[in-house]
Order: C-alpha cells, then structure tokens, then sequence
C-alpha cells in the first residue's frame, strides 16, 4: 500500500504535536518546523510525480475498500494545489524566520502555522465528503488561532468576525452533507458522483448544490459572502495575513472546483449560472473595493475577492480551456498574493506603518524589494509577459467561445482596475520620495536588527517574484499540464478508477 | 416519525438564526449552537429512522439494526463543535473585556478606514 498521499498531512499533524511539546523553546520549534515543512513538501513533490506520470493514487485508510473506509486520493489537481500551498508556506515561514518578532514566535505562531497547513493538505488531499468537513475544522482551528495571536483589540475583533462566519459556513456544510448522505448512501466523492450519475437526486440536488455553494461561498469570500474577508485580514501581524491570503480563501475556492466538477457536474443549468453571475460581482467588487484602500495590506487582502471571481468564472464556464485557465490563475495567485502582503509586512516594518500616503521612497531605497513588488503586481493585473497574463488569456478567450460577454467584459475591465491599485500602492511607496515626516528608506538609517530582518524578509519576496518568473517563462508547459487537469476534472474516469477500481469505470 | 423530526429541525434553524440576527455576541454564539444542534439531527433523520437494534454489536446479526455512519457523523460534529464554540466564548470574553461591550455593533475598530 502506498502511504504517501497522506504523508503530507499526518507529518504535518504530528510535527505540530511534537511543536507544541516544545513551546518553550523557540529556536527548537524553528528546527522541527523546518523539517516538517521540507519533508512534507518533498512529499508532495513525488506524489506530484508519481501523479503525473502514473495517475491519480488512491489510499485506502485502514484498508476499508472504498466506499465504507475513508479515502485519500492524490490527483492531479489536488497535488498541483498541495505542492503550491507547500511552497508558499516555506516562504511565509522563511519570513517570520527572518522577521524575528519574536512576540508572534513565542505565542506560538510555528505549531498553529503547520496545524493549519496539515489541514489544508488534508482538505486537498481526501476523497471523502465528511472528512472534508473534518480537515476544514481542522484548518479553521490553526486558522483561528492564527489571527487571534497575541492581538490587541482590533486584531480580536476582527478575529471574532472570522470565526463566527466560519462556523456558520461550516454548519451550512454540514447540513449538505448529512443530506447527500441520507439520499445516496454515501460520502465517498467518486463513490457520490457514480451514484449522482446513475440514479440523481430529483428535487433535492438544485437545493443541496446551493447549499455547498453557500458554504463554500463564504469560505473563498466570494460575492455577496465576502464583508468578514476585509474586516479581519488585515488585522493580524503580516505573515498571518500572508498565509491566509495564499491558503485560506483557496481551500473554499478548490472545495467548490472540486464538488462542482465531480458531484454535481450535471447542475449546470442553474448553478453555474448563478456561479457566473456570482464571479462578475466579485470581481468587480474586489477590483473596486481594493482600490479605494489606503494600507498596502489592505489594497491587496480586498483585491482577493476579485481573484476569487476569476477562478470561479472559469468554474462556471465549465469548458477544458476555462478550467485550465482557472487552476493556472489560481497557482499563480498563491504565489504572487504572498509575495504582495509580504511586501506590505515589510514597508510596515521599515516605516513603522503601511499606509502609503505616509509611505514613499522605497524603491530609492530598497532596490530589490520594489522591484520584487512591481513584477508582483504587474503579474497580478495580467500584464504580459508575466503569469497573470497566461491565465486571464486562457479565461478571456473561454469566455467570449462561451458567449458570456457581460461577465468576460467585467474581467477586461477589472484587470485594468487591479492594474490600477497595483500602480497607486507603486507611485505612493515606491515611485515618490519619501514624505518629509519619514525616516529615509535607504539601508543604514535603522537598527542594525531591522535592517536584517529586512533583508532575509526581502528574500521571500525575492523567492516568490522568482517562482513567478519560471511560471511565466514556463508557461507552455504549466498550462498544458493545468488543460490536462482539466480535462480530467471534466471526466473523472481515471479518478473514479483510482478510487472504486474498475466498477468505477462504468460510468 | 420523521414529519415531527422534520418540524423539530426546522424550529431549530428558525430559532438558530433568530438568535444569530441579535445584537448580543452571547445570543450569537448560543444561536450557533442551535444551528449546531439543527444540523445534527438533520444528518440523523435524513439518514433514516430505523427502529432496530444498536449496531456492531454481538447479538445484532441478522436482526434489523440502525445505520451506524450518522452516529459517527454527529459524534464527530458534536466533538467539533464542542471545541469552536469553547474557542468561540473564549474569544468573546476577551473582545468584550477589551471593548467593554457586548453589542456587536461596537465591534467597529477592524473596519475603521486608514485615516
């Protein structure tokens, strides 16, 4: 039996465990955090592999065949999103590593980041509806005391937001669970989706289905569920914001490809309509939103909201290309997302503040970091060559073949808008001299300590801008293997395979 | 049998919500209990009612038995919740001590713009 789908998640768990035992020694939890993080990332760097190259591996927990025992199944969406979320959390780690502050370190940021990251490993990585629901709870519970930190008023009352939505998205999920279960017998997805298939759901499926979309919904803080997203992102310290911005909303946003593709695939009359409408007001609302914000954390926590709209567009469009181009928007996304709120972590950190009318004069002074920031967010609002691009074009062009023109015209428009944003936060911080009132951005005015931590954070960011320099020059063959993933999510043949053996394939 | 479950499920939603639109963060969290409560029994009857012997034990061979994977289930989100809603008053209880209110209405100082 190959054990190694779930290597990413329970070396996580039980690192977090052996970090919780050493909470009193902060360079320890370093080390173990460390290694948890590298070992469980070359994990899924082989599954990623063996994925590609062999099929989609299922594991069968306890050995129960599959639609009695709980299943993980590791394919190629659900490696490609671990492997990113992996690599992202290294260099939010990386950061908080160099960061030193040492307040955040000792509250015990290190076991309730790796608690957080085995549970969205988790959420990828199953293949069963209610264990979903499980390693949701278990991300949302790293994730609430991710943001309750150590945090002063502001910070608590946003966390009090967080949560309580969370757990009224959660309760919502758990009604659309115990429903599909009391109607088909069973939780297993592949084992779901055959069963949806061959008897369905009469009268019930429209209403389950928008259920899950409420769910999910608020988890990716799409439309009309988003108002927690900027009332409680930017609260917490930046590497929590970081870390949340590239997993968090991610995890809902996959959720929903995830169901959407394979139980309810036939739904499309009025789901994926509602999707579509759905996608066309979170990005508006997110490329507005984000641009009439003032701190550079919370330009681009809003502007999430808006990126969430792409990837669900294509969910809704529903065609290989759109999907495809969907996955790359939304690799690419985790990547740069970080590397901006890192940016935001930083200025903070060298000027005490990040609201960039009392910013100025960092590309004078930090050189590297601004342009780390600039490729960001040229790459986020999609300007070619970068990655952003590649995704919107494939987006674009899947939208105007499917005749969605109002919704195709509003992700033209917002990526103009997000063009907008990325380049006020640019003039304010980076392009104008710093204003009179602040110190001068250049090295040597500071602390010797901040100036360390300034320069390991500014690698982070260096890291990310490099991973999405690959991911641009690598294009081709990013989104040719995203199109295969696609066209995999659309018939899941192989994956039902994987998973019931060949009574799977029947469908 | 599962029409009163049904009436019962949703007096438990409506009560649930109700309490979730009050002001009082207290109310709030009560509320999410309810829904808590409310999706649990959902599972249980949507499940099936059987009326039959404890599962997976010795003598219930052939016998008619009860589905054991929504005990299982609600076991589960029962535990589950019993932890947030912990958390949950946890939180609430050092967000009023630093507020000094209850009203969720005051809870503002998150949302304030830049100035």
């Amino acid at each position: 039996m190959n054990l190694l789908p779930v290597y990413p998640v329970a070396g996580l768990i039980l690192w977090t465990a052996v970090c919780v035992a050493l909470y009193r020694y902060p360079r320890a939890q370093t080390m173990v955090t460390a290694l948890a993080l590298l070992s469980a990332w070359g994990a899924a760097l082989v599954l990623l592999l063996t994925v590609t190259r062999h099929g989609p591996v299922a594991l069968f927990v306890g050995n129960w065949p599959a639609p009695y025992g709980i299943t993980f199944v590791a394919d190629r969406l659900s490696t490609l999103m671990t492997t990113t979320a992996l690599t992202v959390t290294l260099c939010v780690f990386a950061y908080t590593t160099f960061s030193s502050e040492q307040a955040l370190i000792r509250h015990g940021f290190y076991p309730a980041m790796l608690a957080m990251t085995g549970g969205v490993c988790g959420a990828f990585l199953t293949g069963d509806l209610f264990n979903l629901y499980v390693w949701f709870e278990v991300l949302l519970m790293g994730s609430f005391a991710l943001i309750a930190l150590g945090g002063g008023r502001k910070q608590l009352e946003g966390a009090l937001k967080y949560v309580a939505i969370n757990l009224v998205s959660s309760a919502l999920f758990l009604a659309g669970a115990g429903i599909l279960y009391g109607s088909l017998g069973t939780l297993n997805m592949a084992d779901l989706a055959v069963k949806m298939h061959l008897q369905g759901m009469p009268r019930l499926s429209t209403a389950v289905a928008a259920l899950f979309l409420c769910a999910f919904g608020i988890k990716a803080a799409l439309f009309p569920f988003f108002f927690w997203l900027p009332a409680s992102y930017h609260t917490p310290p930046a590497a929590v914001n970081a870390l949340f911005g590239a997993l968090m909303t991610k995890v809902g946003v996959f959720a929903m490809i995830r169901v959407f593709t394979l139980v309810f695939p036939h739904e499309t009359g009025v789901t994926h309509t509602l999707l579509l409408i759905l996608a066309g007001f979170s990005m508006l609302v997110g490329a507005m939103g984000a641009y009439g914000q003032w701190e550079i954390r919370r330009v681009f926590s809003f502007s999430i909201i808006g990126q969430i709209g792409y990837v669900v567009m294509g969910l809704a469009l529903d065609t290989p290309l759109a999907l495809a181009g969907a996955l790359f928007f939304l690799v690419h996304n985790m990547i740069v997302k970080t590397a901006l709120l890192l940016t935001g972590g930083i200025a903070e950190r060298l000027a005490g503040t990040g609201d960039i009318r009392r910013l100025g004069g960092l590309y004078a002074g930090r050189p590297v970091l601004a342009y780390g920031y600039l490729l960001c967010a040229l790459s986020l609002a999609g300007v070619p060559p970068l990655s952003g691009f590649f995704g919107k074009l494939a987006l674009i062009q899947a939208g105007f073949s499917g005749r969605a023109w109002v919704v195709t015209t509003i992700a033209i428009a917002a990526s103009f808008l997000s063009l907008a944003y990325g380049m006020k936060v640019w003039i304010y911080a980076f392009w104008r001299p710093a204003p009179a009132d602040v110190l001068d951005m250049a090295p040597g005015w500071r602390s010797p300590r901040v100036e360390s931590a300034a320069r390991g954070m500014t690698w982070s960011v260096v890291a990310l801008a490099g991973l999405m320099l690959l991911m641009s020059v690598f294009s081709g063959p990013v989104m040719a293997y995203c199109v295969t993933t696609a066209e995999g999510l659309l018939d899941p043949a192989e994956y039902l395979r994987a998973v019931l053996g060949n009574g799977g394939a029947a469908r | 049998m599962e029409f009163g479950f049904a009436i019962v499920i949703g007096g438990l939603y409506a009560a649930g919500f109700y309490m979730m639109l009050r002001r009082n963060i207290v109310k709030f969290i009560l509320g999410l209990s309810l829904l808590g409560h409310g999706a649990n029994l959902l599972i249980f009857t949507a499940a099936g009612l059987t009326r039959g012997n404890a599962p997976l034990t010795a003598g219930s061979g052939n016998m008619m038995m009860a589905d054991p994977v929504p005990q299982a289930l609600i076991l589960t989100a029962i535990v589950i919740g019993f932890g947030v809603t912990a958390f949950m008053l946890v939180l609430a209880g050092r967000v009023s001590q630093l507020s000094g209110a209850d009203n969720v209405d005051a809870l503002r100082e998150s949302e304030k713009p830049t100035t």
